[in-house]
């Protein structure tokens, strides 16, 4: 009799682990706990602009998941694991017996805890429900703050200006996407949204909700207040380890992983946002799609190991093409086209690149990855780096 | 000959070119002048260029501001009064110039001796060939230039001493290459202690330690008086040659072998040999063995001074020199002085020598003189020992300069600027090298309200009570006057005759063809024969015992002059084509020497007297213990380059000529934190940097050469430059390292690159985007990296005519082009003036058989 696997979680990455573990032989349940069928989340903001369809969306029917080996189980949150049984525990109180699991739960939006933070008209942005109670809200255009300035929050904003919204978002370094973009950078989107009608108030600390029964605006810590029929949280995310920490899984910020994607408990992989692999955790698709193929691998047999790359993050930004990997601090090069909206910044450490920023133009991308990754030495010009491998073709 | 075409003389080097002009600026050589036989070069071809009033001198001003002719010639006139009730005609001086006309040198020459009273009158031809004129005057009583051009030719022997021809007269040059392509037996000998492009076509090259030509010159009379020649005793001097010039014995046995053996020989020298605290004596020197000889004053033999300015000959033969009277006439002749007193009505003749250049300047710094007067110079820059040289021109009360250009160094401490017409607009005439009087004629309308020097010097005799005087009406009557001078105290042996010219008319004078004096009026029976060669009357062998040079070091300074460059540039530095060949100030100095030293880098040229800071270029045809460079650079476009503030202010005792080739100096690096440069619409003025170069880099492109040793230069020369922020930019901080470009419409109107060293992307492929209608998004990173990413190496142009590279011409040469003529079928080169010939040759001598 084939192996039971069960993956809890029918994100990106669950949803791949399943239909490989399947196509490898296993019997594979696929539990998620939104009521959709497993969906691009990452095409959400294209939902929201408008560009996209709920069907865009899917990449897999149910009757494609059969077809596959998949048992898919919508909305069936999983909240206990019987790990002694091999058994998982549903909301419902079914049990689902395994012979391995999978956890694949993702994050959890962050919800800052201010003052009026739960009335109607607060919402985060991370879930299929989340993009259609914006949508719901957009229809009576208006005003809307969006909290947080990351990438999610930007493609908020911009989904909500395109559905004619009054778009203002709080952030608060001077910046957007600090944790991508270096100022140069962060200046030029802003630029570039403003262009668009969004407006930007930068550093600012949201203080409280108003509202009375229904969001109304927001008051920012300096006293100011903004008027608003919607309020989007887009602060952040946390791994969601509720599942395994209270199976007894080791977890620290996310749940703790081995290179072949196993926690402390053999029998539990656990892969995407959720996981942590010598005290990292991922932010993004492509890894997460990475460690779905590895827990796949160690679910066949097969040794496989995942190694972390150097953080890539190849975005699109309200049009705009922005690619950022490795450290974004500290010493550089820069270099900046005002008139063509492209951008670049090299980090440089003791004669190596650490780390580097692409805006607009993120076509020599692959070398400055290697460049990062290799740690080569760059020489002593280093600024024509920035302007590409045609330019340096002695690191090319 | 087509009527719209002006027949006029090129107002650059001594060889005194006819040239074809129109005022549209078209400029072409005259086939029908003897000088040059329609040949021009690249200084020369490119004179239509030079016309434009950018940075013309157009009205007169007085303490910067802009005056009235009335006001400024009474403010000049009122400081000779106080400088003259106040010093005496000791305390007043003229400081002019060989670029002058005949017509205005004598007008100067006339109110400085004749009214003034005072024998300081002084030219920059003291810098040029005084020390020919000295040496001239020793030998022969006159200052005589027996030869003429063809003796080049005809020729079996040349010897070119202290002489460049290939680069400052290059139509010489080409005719001699040209006899010599005809006549292979010709032989050519150099002496020069670089190896200049003139010595690409020599048989031999004698690069003899710098000063020591009156060693190898003596040495050569002893052998020729071995060989049988007379030579008298007091004539032969003992000296160890080969130690004192440093050349091989074989190599001088050749020589002396050469000399004594060919009857048709000329040595021609110019300011190597001149500009020398021994440059008399070795005029003399090489007079001699062609006195001894008897080879003077026939087809192809004769001593050949050539002169740099291209009316240096004309205020000789005026006497405009602070130890010549006029015309020849001789102030030690009691019964000459009496004549010229009487014609000129002049009772208050100066009969002592004035004060010669480097010593009139001293007495300036010691305040000695109250007012002076400089024309169409450029002291602040041309005199040695130049900071000096600033310290008196500050401290004279009445500093008056008349000149076509605004912004001179020297203008700079004039309190009255008097604006002078300029080539093209004035009248008048010039005497070349070889003795031919040339008219300069206008085909350009005055502008502004410049004046020719001669009516500003007559206005301000006017204003001094001696108008009837100088009551010209135009340049001819000066010209007749002029060589009426010349018939005065005669019978006299003197040959400087022009007795045939004093009665044109304004008509034969505005017709007057190309006229080689002696020009003794017909049937006087007097003087030599019309024109040609001149064996002088008198023929004296003068002793030149050896002495060294008055300054002596491990590293020795030597200056001269580039190819496509003129003095100090005003008008050369204004054409982006002859600021390709050298676009900034460099030090030549043999790899050899440069220890400590980084190629391309900047070096500081200290001495005694002062310092300048040059970009460094490793040549080995650089003598060792020996560094060369250019003597144009001026504060207007390179201040910190101003070779003359190191150079030593020696004289040579006879003529006053200074030293200028030989300064005692050490070479160090220029220490900087910064290199860079910025390509601009404009000039942005020379202040960018403490290392600043301005030149044209293009039609409408100036570029700026920089080095500075302040700490965050780039948003400083942003500013500067005023364009805002800049549209694409690179920048690295760690290295120092920032580019910018600035697009409008899609086209780049400037660029700043700063980097850590010198080694900067080449500018030429950067200025020629200058001239694209748009920068395309593919073009920018190339743009910011200065070259296209598979694009040729960047190469210097070498044929200023046709803009041809080295590279172009050295992938000619491994085609298969085997001589000068394959490279100018195969790419143009040296199909033009032929200037750059030299260095095509120098090409295929480098190129691997």
């Amino acid at each position: 009799m084939s192996q039971r696997v069960l993956v809890i979680g029918a994100g990106p990455a669950g949803t791949r682990c399943a239909i490989r573990a399947a196509a490898q032989g296993a019997q594979v349940t696929l539990c998620g706990a939104e009521a959709a069928l497993p969906y691009d989340r990452v095409a959400l903001s294209s939902l929201l602009a408008g560009e996209k369809t709920l069907p865009d969306l899917i990449p897999h029917d149910l009757r494609g998941l059969h077809a596959q080996g998949v048992a898919f189980r919508p909305a069936t949150p999983v909240v206990a694991l019987d790990r002694a049984a091999g058994a998982a525990v549903t909301a419902r109180g079914e049990r689902i017996a395994y012979d391995r699991a999978v956890i694949a739960t993702g994050s959890r939006a962050i919800r800052l805890p201010v003052p009026g933070a739960d009335l109607p008209g607060v919402l985060t942005y991370r879930t299929l429900d989340d993009v259609r109670a914006m949508l719901r809200a957009a229809r009576g255009g208006g005003a809307a703050v969006v909290v947080g300035g990351g990438l999610l929050g930007l493609e908020a904003a911009a989904g909500l200006a395109q559905r004619g919204m009054k778009v203002t978002v709080l952030h608060p370094v001077e910046w957007p996407m600090e944790r991508q973009l270096d100022a140069g950078a962060g200046g030029l989107l802003t630029r570039r949204m403003g262009q668009r009608g969004i407006r930007f108030a930068m550093p600012a600390q949201l203080a409280a909700i108003e509202g009375e029964g229904r969001v109304t605006g927001v008051v920012l810590a300096d006293g100011k207040r903004l008027p608003a029929s919607i309020v989007v949280m887009a602060v952040g995310i946390r791994p969601d380890t509720a599942l395994a920490a209270a199976s007894g899984l080791a977890t620290g910020r996310g749940i703790q992983v081995d290179a072949a994607m196993r926690s402390n408990d053999p029998a539990i992989l656990a892969i995407g946002e959720c996981a942590e692999l010598e005290g990292r955790t991922i932010g993004l698709v492509a890894p997460a799609l990475e460690q779905a193929e590895i827990a796949a691998a160690t679910l066949s047999g097969q040794s496989a190991h995942y190694a972390p790359r150097a953080d890539a993050a190849a975005l699109k930004v309200s049009g705009t093409a922005v690619w950022s990997a490795g450290e974004i601090a500290g010493e550089g090069v820069t270099l900046r086209d005002e008139e063509e909206d492209r951008y670049r910044r090299l980090f440089l450490r003791e004669d190596r690149l650490v780390g580097a920023v692409l805006y607009g133009d993120v076509s020599d991308s692959g070398f400055y990855l290697n460049l990062i990754a290799s740690g080569r030495r760059i020489g002593r010009h280093a600024a024509a780096l920035a302007l590409g491998p045609a330019y340096a073709q002695e690191l090319a | 000959m087509d009527g719209s075409l002006i027949p006029t003389t090129c107002p650059y080097c001594g060889v005194g070119c006819g040239v074809l002009a129109t005022p549209g600026g078209v400029v072409r050589g005259d086939p029908a002048h003897p000088a040059n036989r329609g040949r021009l070069c690249s200084k020369g071809a490119a004179l239509g260029e030079t016309t434009g009033l950018e940075g013309r001198l157009l009205h007169p001003m007085v303490n910067g501001k802009r005056a009235s002719w009335e006001a400024a010639l009474d403010a000049a006139a009122e400081g000779f009064r106080r400088a003259l009730a106040q010093h005496g005609p000791e305390g007043v001086a003229l400081y002019v110039s060989g670029q002058l006309l005949t017509e205005d040198y004598y007008a100067a020459n006339k109110f400085t001796k004749g009214f003034l009273g005072t024998g300081n009158i002084d030219s920059n031809s003291r810098l040029c060939m005084a020390s020919a004129v000295a040496g001239h005057r020793r030998a022969f009583g006159e200052d005589l230039v027996p030869g003429v051009y063809e003796d080049l030719e005809q020729a079996d022997l040349l010897v070119l001493v202290g002489s460049n021809l290939a680069w400052c007269h290059p139509v010489l040059h080409q005719r001699v290459l040209a006899a010599k392509a005809l006549r292979p037996q010709m032989r050519l000998v150099v002496v020069d202690p670089r190896r200049t492009a003139s010595c690409e076509a020599a048989d031999l090259h004698l690069a003899l330690r710098p000063g020591s030509d009156v060693a190898l010159f003596a040495g050569l009379l002893v052998h020729l008086g071995r060989a049988g020649f007379t030579i008298p005793d007091a004539l032969r001097q003992e000296l160890d040659v080969p130690a004192l010039t440093g050349l091989e014995p074989a190599q001088l046995a050749t020589f002396h072998h050469w000399f004594t053996g060919t009857e048709r020989v000329v040595t021609l020298w110019s300011q190597g040999t001149n500009q020398s605290s021994s440059g008399t004596d070795k005029a003399n020197a090489i007079i001699n063995c062609h006195l001894a000889t008897g080879r003077i004053g026939r087809p192809g033999m004769g001593p050949f001074s050539v002169t740099g300015q291209p009316n240096a000959m004309g205020g000789r033969e005026v006497g405009a020199l602070a130890n010549m009277l006029a015309g020849h006439l001789d102030a030690e002749k009691p019964e000459e002085v009496a004549a010229l007193r009487d014609f000129w009505q002049a009772p208050n003749l100066a009969t002592k020598p004035g004060l010669k250049a480097v010593e009139l300047f001293r007495a300036a710094e010691e305040g000695r003189i109250g007012a002076m007067w400089v024309m169409a110079t450029n002291p602040a820059v041309s005199l040695p020992d130049s900071a000096q040289v600033r310290r008196a021109l500050a401290r004279i009360p009445t500093l008056i300069l008349s000149d076509c250009h605004a912004g001179s160094d020297t203008a700079e401490h004039a309190q009255i600027l008097l604006p002078a017409l300029g080539w093209g607009e004035k009248d008048g005439t010039v005497t070349n090298s070889e003795r031919v009087i040339s008219r300069q004629r206008g085909f350009l309308p005055a502008p502004g309200e410049a004046k020719p020097d001669w009516w500003i010097i007559a206005q301000v005799a006017q204003r001094l009570g001696w108008g009837e005087h100088f009551a010209w009406p135009n340049a001819a009557a000066i010209f007749r006057e002029h060589a009426a001078v010349t018939e005065l105290a005669r019978p006299a042996p003197r040959v400087f005759d022009l007795g045939g010219l004093a009665d044109l008319s304004d008509a034969e004078y505005e017709a007057l063809a190309p006229t080689q004096w002696p020009v003794p009026r017909p049937g006087s029976g007097i003087g030599a024969a019309r024109g040609g060669r001149i064996t002088p009357p008198l023929q004296r062998l003068v002793p030149t015992p050896f002495r060294p040079p008055s300054h002596q070091g491990d590293m020795i300074l030597l200056t001269g002059r580039l190819r496509d460059q003129w003095h100090t540039m005003t008008r050369t530095g204004r054409v982006p084509r002859l600021m390709q060949h050298a676009h900034e100030p460099v030090l030549t100095v043999n790899p050899a020497d440069a220890a400590g030293l980084t190629e391309g880098g900047l070096v500081r040229v200290a001495s005694e007297w002062g310092e300048a800071v040059l970009r460094l270029a490793l040549d080995p045809a650089t003598p060792r213990n020996a560094c060369f460079a250019p003597m144009h650079w001026t504060d207007q476009l390179a201040p910190r380059a101003r070779i003359n503030t190191a150079v030593t202010p020696a004289t040579d005792p006879i003529s006053g000529q200074p030293e200028l080739k030989h300064t005692p100096v050490t070479l160090t690096p220029f220490a900087v934190r910064w290199h860079g440069f910025v390509l601009a619409r404009r000039a942005l003025g020379t202040q960018l940097a403490d290392w600043c170069t301005v030149a044209p880099a293009a039609e409408g492109v100036t570029r700026h050469e920089l080095a500075g040793q302040d700490a965050a230069p780039f948003e400083r020369l942003a500013q500067a430059l005023g364009e805002g922020p800049p549209t694409i930019a690179l920048h690295a901080e760690a290295t120092g390292e920032h580019r910018a470009a600035w697009l409008r419409d899609g086209q780049l109107i400037a660029a700043i690159f700063l980097g850590p060293d010198h080694a900067l992307p080449p500018r030429e492929w950067l200025i020629s985007l200058f001239a694209e209608a748009r920068i395309g998004s593919a073009a920018r990173h190339a743009l910011l990296a200065g070259m296209l990413p598979d694009g040729p190496p960047p190469s210097p142009t070498l044929c200023a005519c046709h803009g041809v590279s080295a590279a172009t011409i050295r992938a000619a040469i491994e085609a298969g082009a085997g001589d000068v003529t394959a490279i100018g079928a195969a790419t143009c080169a040296g199909t033009g003036c032929g200037s750059c010939k030299p260095e095509l040759a120098a090409l295929l001598a480098m190129a691997p058989a």
